[in-house]
């Protein structure tokens, strides 16, 4: 069992990083969480993120459930925010995540093959 | 959806929409009754009885991006598939206790799945509305209550993905604790 003396290590280590970290312009990631992007299958692409990010221990990068844009078809549909710049990606499952996450948000490489542009309907 | 912990996000998503600021979510396995219910009780905004009266109609939403709304229909069909109901109660100010009741042992019941993830999801929310989640398994209790979490964090966020990580953890071992103890 995750045992309490656990969770007060994860405390502890994050009260260091904080004073070492100063301000924060890092990465968001939004992840549309309504019905449509929850039944075509947003919750493991999000858990994805969540697990690559604390793997790579990357405290600079947010991530945060959103509601719908509209375009439920092309669910699920992932934003990732770096300072002004806004990249929007549809049909996001759990490989393209790995992408996003190792050649957008690391790289600084957009993934072309998923950005919305390339689905118009 | 083939998990009911999926339609138990997309359920709490509305709690979040309501400005609550606590979700309780219960699940209630029970041989003897042959049952299998879920409780999700919020203190939102809740709704007026006309609205109440319309939720369960797929062609009702509140949103604004699209003309459907098929959260709540999803979930009802989901039990009535598996020989059970599902009902909401709600006031004004008050907030909104939804309950979904299915037969344990049919086969049309979808498996609860990876509730941890759908928790750890909520608590991702930028509203932040604190969860307290009750599994009970005949006569064994886990309990998960985000504000003892915050308790210990002190001053740390309980967004930290390292936080999220061990919460996830704790509910998966949890659950899987009380059913394990149930078999022997």
């Amino acid at each position: 069992m995750k045992s309490l003396a656990d969770l007060k290590k994860i405390r502890d280590a994050a009260q260091k990083k904080v004073t070492m970290r100063g301000k924060n312009d890092g990465t968001r990631v939004l992840v549309g969480m309504a019905t449509c992007g929850i039944s075509a299958g947003a919750r493991p692409v999000m858990n994805k993120f969540v697990e690559l990010i604390t793997e790579k221990n990357l405290d600079t990068v947010t991530v945060t459930p959103v509601g719908c844009i509209g375009e439920c078809s092309i669910e699920p549909i992932v934003e990732v925010l770096v300072g002004e710049q806004r990249t929007t990606y549809c049909r996001v499952d759990e490989k393209v995540a790995e992408r996003i996450f190792t050649e957008h948000i690391i790289g600084g490489k957009v993934v072309e093959d998923n950005i919305i542009g390339k689905f118009r309907l | 959806m083939n998990e009911l912990s999926l339609h138990i996000l997309d359920i709490c998503q509305n709690s979040t929409k309501a400005n609550a600021s606590l979700i309780s979510i219960i699940i209630e396995e029970s041989t003897k009754k042959n049952t299998f219910t879920i409780d999700i009780i919020d203190n939102g905004d809740g709704m007026d009885k006309e609205t109440l009266e319309r939720v369960t109609d797929p062609f009702f939403t509140t949103r604004t991006t699209r003309k459907v709304g098929l959260g709540i229909s999803l979930f009802k069909m989901a039990a009535e598939q598996s020989n059970g109901f599902l009902t909401i109660l709600s006031e004004k100010t008050k907030g909104t206790s939804l309950k979904c009741m299915f037969e344990l042992n049919n086969i049309d019941r979808a498996p609860l799945g990876k509730i941890e993830e759908t928790i750890a999801i909520l608590l991702l929310n930028a509203e932040g509305a604190d969860i307290v989640y009750k599994h009970v398994v005949n006569d064994l209790i886990y309990i998960f209550d985000s504000r003892e979490v915050k308790e210990v964090l002190e001053d740390v966020p309980l967004t930290d993905l390292n936080v999220i990580v061990w919460i996830k953890d704790n509910i998966k071992e949890g659950i899987l604790n009380i059913h394990k103890e149930e078999t022997l």
